[in-house]
């Protein structure tokens, strides 16, 4: 079998300094296969965003190797890494972070405009990942007109427009009640399914972990327990 | 990629309309109120300079009393006659013209129009001292000036009074007691250095406003104009000297009258009125610098929600510089507008204003610029070095950044 997509080798991190140095991650290993949907549990406090963060390529590790696609990131610079978020990634987070005062389509926009695509293009592919996600009807709201389901799902459909790889999800249920949340995850199962991305999400509802085919858990920042998810749909 | 920083700014300041005009507000008015106070007052100091000008050569005044100033006792001091006005013709040196001049407030009247003015009984040399020239009629005869003939000479503020648009010639003017002939009209002068209208006079021979008007051989003040070349402070020193020696003052005695240089006089009104041009000038330098540090505060309400939207715009694939490049855009291109506008608003007002004050309206290429500059500064400054300190942030940071 060839490489895996993604490679933590003990990967270590350290936040603060001296006495108030405190270490998030102590050696974390892990392998992700392209297409795989992963979800990462745990207690609170247990290293799941920051590992999260350091596979989304928004922090760095304190040591370690992490590969993408055998690229070896902990060695690229800021500038590097922005470009692999841009051409291979997309995050979704706990708390949303869309643009206020910004309809759902320019949101959508936005990483396509920092790819420099033109306007045309943007427009389509903006519209069309909002009717991947089932708001193609809301494309001129702005967030404070949409409810908090429907802001994730235009914070997913950002996500997508750009056809990651890879979909790094951080506690994407965390604010949203339980119907909701069961229309993102069968949302996210969809994109996986249908649209191959390979999706790694953090939750510690146990029936949101249920729709993964495999369950990653961390405790005290280490890898405790990986195991298969026989409940869960089958790859494609 | 800069068409899309471009982009990206013009959206932003679009969304927050309200922060955006607010932010352009400060600058706006910033710029117009120094623009504004030092264009009047270059337009103040340009129209001194100029009547001074017209002053032609040095002009000296005599005023009988013991000093200037607040409380100045000129009852007691003798008044000059006719013959002081020719001992100075004789004796001192590097004189252009000698005026006498008896000055009465009256009220005059023509026909049915009526007006408030100042008659000044004097000889013609008071044409050469106060550098007058005619726009119509005639100077004063030797026979009307011997023998106190009724005539008189108007300023351009009479006429317009009394006369509208018709020509005052050969009409008369009822002065007191007595009716007039106009026989010549002043060229209009304007304002005078300290704004009052200088057209607004009526000359008449010495012994006709003697006569007639005040009833004595007394004369209020004596005019002197000096030749080209001569030095105001010998003739002035001649002055004194022959005055206090024909009013026979011992040499223990202070003077018990003036002799002012009234160049000098001008000369330190259009000082004056450089120190308040400048003293305004600051005050509005102040205003700017108010105005930017309320653009700082407004940047700074927004800077939390700003480093939250750098943070996603990094987190979704910004680059750094690209971040960077479109904040840079917002602030230039806020602030110039702002500068702009503020350029476009000072030039109505110092329109206006001087058009109002009748000051000539001197546009300074210089202090625009100045103000320009330091607007987008400033704009640059407080929107940019916030914004560069946010994406220069972990995204992770800026993200939690509360
Ligand atoms: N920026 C930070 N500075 C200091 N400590 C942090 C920071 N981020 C996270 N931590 C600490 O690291 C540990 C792991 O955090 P996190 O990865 O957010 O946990 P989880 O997402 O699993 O709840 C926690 O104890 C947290 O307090
Ligand atoms: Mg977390």
């Amino acid at each position: 079998m060839s490489q895996p997509l993604i490679e933590l080798r003990a990967i270590t991190k350290t936040y603060g300094q001296g006495q108030a140095a405190f270490q998030a991650l102590r050696g974390v290993d892990l392998q992700i296969e392209a297409g795989e949907f992963v979800a990462v549990m745990g207690p609170s406090g247990s290293g799941k965003s920051t590992v999260m963060n350091l596979l989304g390529c928004l922090d760095t590790p304190g040591s370690g190797e992490y590969l993408f696609q055998g690229i070896h990131v902990e060695q690229l610079d800021r500038n590097q890494r922005a470009l692999l978020r841009r051409q291979c990634l997309g995050f979704v987070f706990q708390g949303f972070n869309l643009l206020a005062r910004t309809s759902a389509q320019e949101n959508v926009e936005l990483p396509l405009l920092y790819r420099g695509e033109p306007a045309e293009v943007r427009h389509a592919a903006a519209l069309a990942a909002l009717a991947k996600v089932g708001l193609a009807e809301w494309a001129h709201h702005t967030p404070a007109e949409l409810s908090g389901g429907q802001q994730q799902r235009v914070a997913i459909a950002r996500a997508i427009v750009t056809n990651p790889l890879v979909l790094l999800a951080d506690e994407p249920t965390g604010n949203l009640d339980s119907q909701r949340s069961h229309e993102i995850m069968e949302l996210l199962v969809r994109l996986n399914q249908e649209q191959g991305i390979t999706v790694l999400m953090v939750t510690h509802e146990p029936d949101m972990a249920r729709y993964a085919r495999r369950i990653v858990h961390f405790v005290d920042g280490l890898v405790h327990r990986d195991e298969r998810n026989p409940e869960a749909a089958p790859c494609c | 990629m800069l068409l899309n920083a471009l982009l990206l700014a013009l959206r932003e300041i679009r969304r927050n309309l309200l922060r955006s005009f607010l932010t352009v507000l400060g600058i706006v008015i910033g710029v117009a109120a120094v623009i504004t106070m030092v264009t009047l007052g270059n337009g103040a100091t340009r129209m001194v300079a100029d009547q001074i000008a017209s002053l032609g050569s040095n002009l000296l005044m005599v005023m009988p009393g013991q000093r200037l100033g607040p409380g100045r006792d000129s009852a007691g001091a003798p008044k000059f006659k006719i013959a002081d006005i020719e001992a100075i013709e004789q004796q001192v040196n590097g004189l252009k013209a000698v005026a006498p001049v008896v000055g009465s407030a009256v009220t005059l009247v023509a026909g049915t129009q009526n007006w408030s003015s100042t008659v000044s009984g004097t000889t013609n040399d008071y044409f050469v001292v106060g550098n007058w020239r005619l726009a119509a009629g005639r100077l004063f005869s030797e026979d009307e000036d011997r023998a106190g003939k009724a005539v008189c000479i108007i300023g351009n503020t009479v006429k317009k009074e009394l006369f509208g648009n018709q020509s005052p010639l050969g009409s008369s003017i009822r002065v007191k007691t007595f009716d007039c002939e106009v026989i010549g009209l002043l060229a209009a002068k304007g304002q005078g250095g300290m704004g009052q209208d200088q057209d607004d006079t009526v000359l008449m021979p010495l012994r006709t406003a003697q006569r007639r008007l005040t009833g004595t051989l007394d004369i209020g003040n004596v005019m002197v104009s000096l030749k080209d070349g001569t030095n105001s402070t010998v003739a002035m020193a001649q002055l004194r000297s022959l005055l206090r020696e024909r009013r026979k003052l011992a040499d223990n005695v202070d003077d018990n009258f003036n002799v002012m240089d009234t160049k000098q006089i001008a000369e330190t009104l259009s000082g004056t009125i450089g120190t308040m041009t400048a003293l305004l000038g600051a005050v509005a330098a102040v205003s700017l610098l108010v105005g930017g540090i309320g653009i700082m505060n407004i940047m700074l309400v927004s800077v939390t929600e700003r480093t939250r939207e750098i943070g996603i715009r990094l987190a979704i694939g910004a680059l750094e510089h690209e971040v960077l490049l479109q904040f840079l855009i917002e602030a230039v291109a806020l602030s110039a507008f702002g500068g702009l506008v503020g350029i476009a608003l000072a030039f109505v007002a110092c329109l206006g204003l001087s058009a109002l004050m009748r000051m000539p309206f001197l546009f300074n290429p210089g202090i625009n610029l100045t103000a320009f500059f330091f607007s987008a500064a400033i704009g640059v400054i407080f929107g940019f070095v916030p914004a560069r300190r946010a994406a220069r942030l972990d995204p992770i940071e800026a993200l939690r950044h509360e």
